[in-house]
């Protein structure tokens, strides 16, 4: 049963990803982007990271998917009925990317992996929490910095000259 | 199903299809949904290797960071297709190509 559930959710994240990068509409691919944010939050939790996948639900769609939709209202005629794109160049970017791709399989099937067993933690924020505190207190508060940077910088951007 | 192997793979796949959308597409927003794409394959892949390595919370973090750098970047990459879009009338990577109006 688990084991269904899993490739369920692999087919709901890569069919997605595919629509994504193949369909001609853009809506259509900003949907299909839905679909591979939460079947990659599903993935999280097979991977014990329930506190992540909370997370990617909230950033990725509640936030990430409705700004990059709002992009796409703004930046096309709403008047024009067909808000397509096309690609270019799909022959010779299918052949390199299937390149990158077999020699990523290549390297992740020859390579010994070390690992270590583990006991499936009951939850993950009090671990998460208290290193953000200890080991990574820098680099949280220097994230907090990017964000307030990236908030002014966005809305300093996007104002109209005046 | 539950082994590295399998994840690996499918974040080699998620890479691949967001590296296709990157250099195949034409429209900004388009080449932005596959640098997200290829930000999730990454995290999948700290995730996967703090599971299998033994739990090490550390991934977790990265992969917390990844996401804080990818809300980011969306809202710095759409503000600049929009005054790109309000400068050039399109937002196509391939036509917007003149450094001044």
């Amino acid at each position: 049963m688990a084991d269904l559930a899993f490739w369920m959710i692999v087919l709901l994240t890569i069919g997605g990803a595919a629509v994504v990068v193949l369909n001609k509409n853009l809506v259509y691919s900003a949907i299909a982007l839905l679909f591979t944010f939460f079947g990659m939050a599903g993935l999280y939790v097979f991977l014990w990271a329930d506190f992540l996948a909370g997370v990617q639900v909230m950033i990725y769609v509640g936030g990430i998917l409705v700004l990059i939709i709002f992009g796409v209202m703004l930046t096309n005629r709403i008047t024009s009925v067909n808000i397509s794109h096309s690609s270019v160049q799909r022959g010779i970017g299918a052949v390199v990317v299937l390149g990158i791709l077999s020699i990523l399989v290549i390297m992740i099937y020859n390579t010994p992996w070390l690992q270590v067993e583990a006991v499936e933690p009951v939850q993950t924020v009090g671990k998460i929490g208290y290193l953000l505190m200890m080991d990574y207190l820098l680099p949280f508060e220097v994230a907090s910095l990017l964000l307030l940077a990236a908030l002014m910088g966005a809305a300093m951007l996007s104002r109209k000259s005046n | 199903m539950d082994n590295l192997n399998t994840y690996l793979f499918i974040a080699a796949i998620l890479f691949s299809l967001g590296m296709f959308g990157v250099i195949t597409r034409r429209n900004a927003i388009a080449v932005l949904m596959g640098i997200e794409l290829i930000l999730n394959s990454a995290n999948l892949n700290f995730l996967a290797f703090a599971k299998f390595g033994g739990m090490n919370m550390s991934g977790h973090i990265f992969a917390l960071f990844v996401i804080i750098m990818a809300a980011a970047e969306a809202a710095v990459a759409l503000a600049i297709i929009i005054n790109i879009y309000n400068n050039f009338k399109s937002i196509n990577v391939d036509e917007v190509r003149e450094l001044r109006q």
